[in-house]
């Protein structure tokens, strides 16, 4: 199928279904139509055509006031869980679990950082232990976004202690409306809580619900992973959308504000994010020519999460008076947003907001580690507990 | 602030891949290290049979010029490519000064000269400071009865032309005369950058061609200057390149404390922000070279962008291999200095990274 035929097969959905009817009823349809995601194999949800094809696709339905899948309340589901379900999944985890995550009908969420396991992700102490056809989890995990709206999490849990961390974990599909599941808000430092802690008390998962063979987990984590790395760092395609659309539009409307200091930051940063822009193009063009994602995502997002902090903490300045004020609704009165929003509220909210982009999704210095030694070939870290069993490591 | 409406291609063609691996070939087998330190020392004997074989072998000299004006019909992508590789090897050719911005000012009104530049028989500078840029105010030389007299001081290319395009104050407008080089005094001066060593010229009473008439001379300068601009950005990213690259081969090698240095953390961070910067500086050259070579109505942003990054990144990678390699990167013997010599001089030449800031600031409306 050509471009011109897949826009053709737009048009005759668009007529056979009615864009102002039932929204759920449409994206079903438009699942089945192989229109969701095109670059999916046919019967979930795709055409196994160009990943770039389906901004074309996107763009139809747009234009035509048809309902989206509110991709931005299911990040984790549309980013990571769906290409790990599709790349580990058997087929019956794909029939089940694949339709409703597109539509929006299950938001997903996910439970791989602990307390005890940040950077250092494969030493979680989340334990899953067979019980029968199932499995039984008990552990705590953090930095849950949308844990509270999620009807299902992926989980990387610990199902032998006796070998070293890395081969020691199983990945799962966890149903967060078990009884054993507590979500707790975790405040952080905008006031609001857009992340969660989760408590796993006796949590049952049926064994069809692994990704992945039993002790195979860490493989499988490592490709949701990547994912989320082109997803945070890979976004903005338009000059000045964004962090720096935001800031250069703030200098436009403060020409009180300006001085020569203040100018030269705008200026330079502006050059980097518009490099940045074209770095990211220039990624799409060459993975839109067939080469595999690989750890070049690490190095879009390091710029990503210094170019949000240096930017948002200008504004402020540019701002000067009005940036003492943290002046949109609700203030510091703790909330639960439906979605992670980089750019959103206001100045205050965004200094602070993008502090957290140099440490979710792998910290700037776990990355710099990465692009040292995947891309450049540099000697690993010292790595001393490597062929240490998970249960003698120090802790 | 104006949005790019072309989705330009950022990557290499497989003719452009071919392209550099044959100037690639060429620099291993005819360039050393030695022969271009050896320039600082008064040798400058490596330059001209490098050209020679560039034009000759390669054709390099008439990729800018259309097939009808006498080149090779090819386009800015595939001289970009070529400064990369010179870049890479600090090559001391007056491929840029002579192919891209004398050539480029010429195509403004195309004529015999130029179709002897794309055959590379003959070769041309552009009589103005090399670090004027495309924003600057445009110097131009008087001319009375006697002829076109004046000083021009700091010119790259100059010691490698036979032609010099001197613009001359004319009817309200800068006219670019063509003048023999051996009309004219040419003094080379001790240059930060030995490898396209500068000199200053004196006009007497010289006698010249007009190439390009008042009324266009001062708008096709300024597009040689742009032009030089935006592909001078890829000889950085090349410099860029070889900087990291060597870099890192050495931190694999060198030991201290009985480990290889390139697993200690610093260094390790060091190198990863410094690839960050090269691969973003690559997708900025290229946009560059894209928009000139498809005549992109983002051209002068792309042009000014590609400078105001790339080349900061270049010295930043030649001033960290220096620090990276320790003792030995301060040495005349290691080419690392060579590379942080070209780097400097680039950043300024053709306008610095801060004027090409500052032309985007009134480009993107970004005022001061």
């Amino acid at each position: 199928m050509n471009l011109d035929e897949l826009r053709r097969r737009v048009q005759e959905f668009l007529g056979a279904h009615d864009p102002a009817g039932d929204p759920v009823a449409f994206l079903r349809a438009r699942y089945d139509a192989g229109l969701a995601w095109v670059h999916f194999p046919e019967g979930r949800g795709g055409l196994d055509l160009p990943r770039a094809w389906q901004a074309e696709v996107d763009a139809i339905f747009t234009a035509a006031g048809a309902p989206d899948n509110k991709p931005h309340t299911n990040g984790i589901g549309l980013g990571m869980a769906a290409p790990t379900i599709l790349a580990f999944g058997t087929p019956d985890q794909q029939d089940r679990f694949l339709r409703p995550l597109w539509t929006g009908e299950e938001i997903w969420c996910q439970l791989f950082s602990e307390p005890g396991a940040g950077s250092d992700l494969a030493a979680v102490a989340t334990r899953a232990v067979r019980d029968g056809d199932g499995w039984v989890v008990n552990g705590q995990k953090v930095w849950t976004s949308g844990a509270h709206n999620a009807a299902f999490a992926i989980l990387v849990a610990r199902t032998d202690p006796g070998v070293p961390k890395h081969r020691g974990l199983t990945y799962f599909v966890c149903p967060m409306t078990d009884p054993g599941v507590e979500v707790r808000p975790l405040r952080q430092i905008t006031g609001e809580a857009e992340f969660n802690e989760v408590f796993l008390t006796d949590v049952r998962i049926p064994d069809s619900f692994r990704l992945g063979a039993e002790g195979d987990g860490w493989r499988v984590a490592t490709a949701t992973l990547n994912n989320e790395r082109v997803a945070i760092g890979g976004g903005a395609v338009a000059r000045e959308a964004g962090m720096v659309g935001i800031v250069a539009d703030a200098w436009r409307a403060h020409p009180e504000r300006r001085t020569p200091e203040l100018h030269d930051r705008m200026l330079r940063l502006w050059v980097d994010s518009e490099v940045a822009r074209l770095t990211g193009r220039r990624l799409g063009q060459r993975l839109a020519a067939g080469a595999q994602p690989g750890p070049e995502g690490s190095a879009m997002k390091l710029t990503f999460a210094r170019l949000a902090q240096q930017l948002s903490g200008l504004e402020l300045e540019i701002l000067g008076e009005e940036g003492l004020r943290y002046t949109s609704e609700p203030g510091w009165t703790m909330r639960r947003p439906d979605r992670v929003d980089f750019t959103g509220r206001d100045a205050v909210y965004r200094y602070l907001r993008a502090k957290g982009n140099s440490i979710e999704g792998g910290t700037s210095e776990i990355l710099r580690n990465v692009v040292a030694e995947r891309v450049l070939g540099l000697p690993s870290e010292p790595r001393v507990d490597k062929d240490l069993p998970w249960k003698d490591m120090p802790r | 602030m104006n949005q790019p409406t072309t989705d330009l291609d950022l990557l290499y063609t497989d003719l452009e891949d071919d392209l550099r691996s044959s100037v690639r070939t060429l620099l291993a087998a005819r360039l050393e290290p030695a022969a271009v330190a050896a320039a600082y020392d008064g040798d400058r004997s490596a330059s001209t049979p490098l050209w020679r074989a560039l034009a000759d072998e390669i054709g390099v000299t008439g990729l800018l010029v259309p097939e009808e004006h006498g080149g090779a019909g090819a386009s800015a992508r595939e001289a970009a490519v070529v400064l990369e590789e010179l870049g890479r090897s600090v090559a001391p050719v007056p491929f840029l000064t002579s192919a891209v911005v004398a050539t480029t000012v010429l195509l403004a009104e195309p004529g015999e000269l130029l179709a002897e530049l794309a055959a590379g028989g003959r070769t041309a500078a552009l009589a103005m400071p090399f670090s004027v840029g495309p924003d600057a105010d445009l110097p131009g030389l008087a001319v009375d009865g006697a002829g076109i007299s004046g000083r021009i001081t700091s010119v790259a290319g100059a010691l490698e032309a036979d032609v010099l395009l001197v613009p001359v104050v004319a009817d309200g407008g800068l006219a670019i005369h063509a003048v023999a080089a051996s009309d004219v005094r040419i003094e080379p001066v001790v240059s930060l950058d030995m490898s396209r060593q500068l000199a200053d010229l004196t006009l007497a009473g010289v006698r010249g061609e007009v190439v390009v008439g008042a009324g266009a001379g001062e708008e096709a300068v300024r597009r040689g200057l742009l032009a030089g601009a935006a592909l001078m950005a890829s000889e950085q990213l090349g410099v860029a390149q070889w900087c990291l690259t060597t870099t890192v081969a050495y931190l694999k090698e060198r030991r201290q404390f009985g480990r290889v240095v390139g697993g200690f953390q610093a260094l390790k961070h060091r190198l990863a922000d410094l690839y960050v910067e090269v691969e973003s500086a690559t997708a900025a050259a290229r946009y560059a070279a894209a928009a000139l070579a498809a005549g992109d109505p983002d051209l002068p942003v792309a042009a000014r962008l590609a400078q105001a990054y790339c080349g900061e990144v270049a010295v930043r990678a030649a001033e960290e291999a220096i620090q990276l390699h320790g003792g030995i990167g301060m040495t005349w013997e290691h080419p690392a200095h060579l590379y942080l010599k070209r780097a400097k001089a680039d950043q300024i030449a053709l306008g610095t990274s801060g004027a090409h800031r500052a032309a985007l600031a009134t480009l993107v409306d970004l005022p001061g």
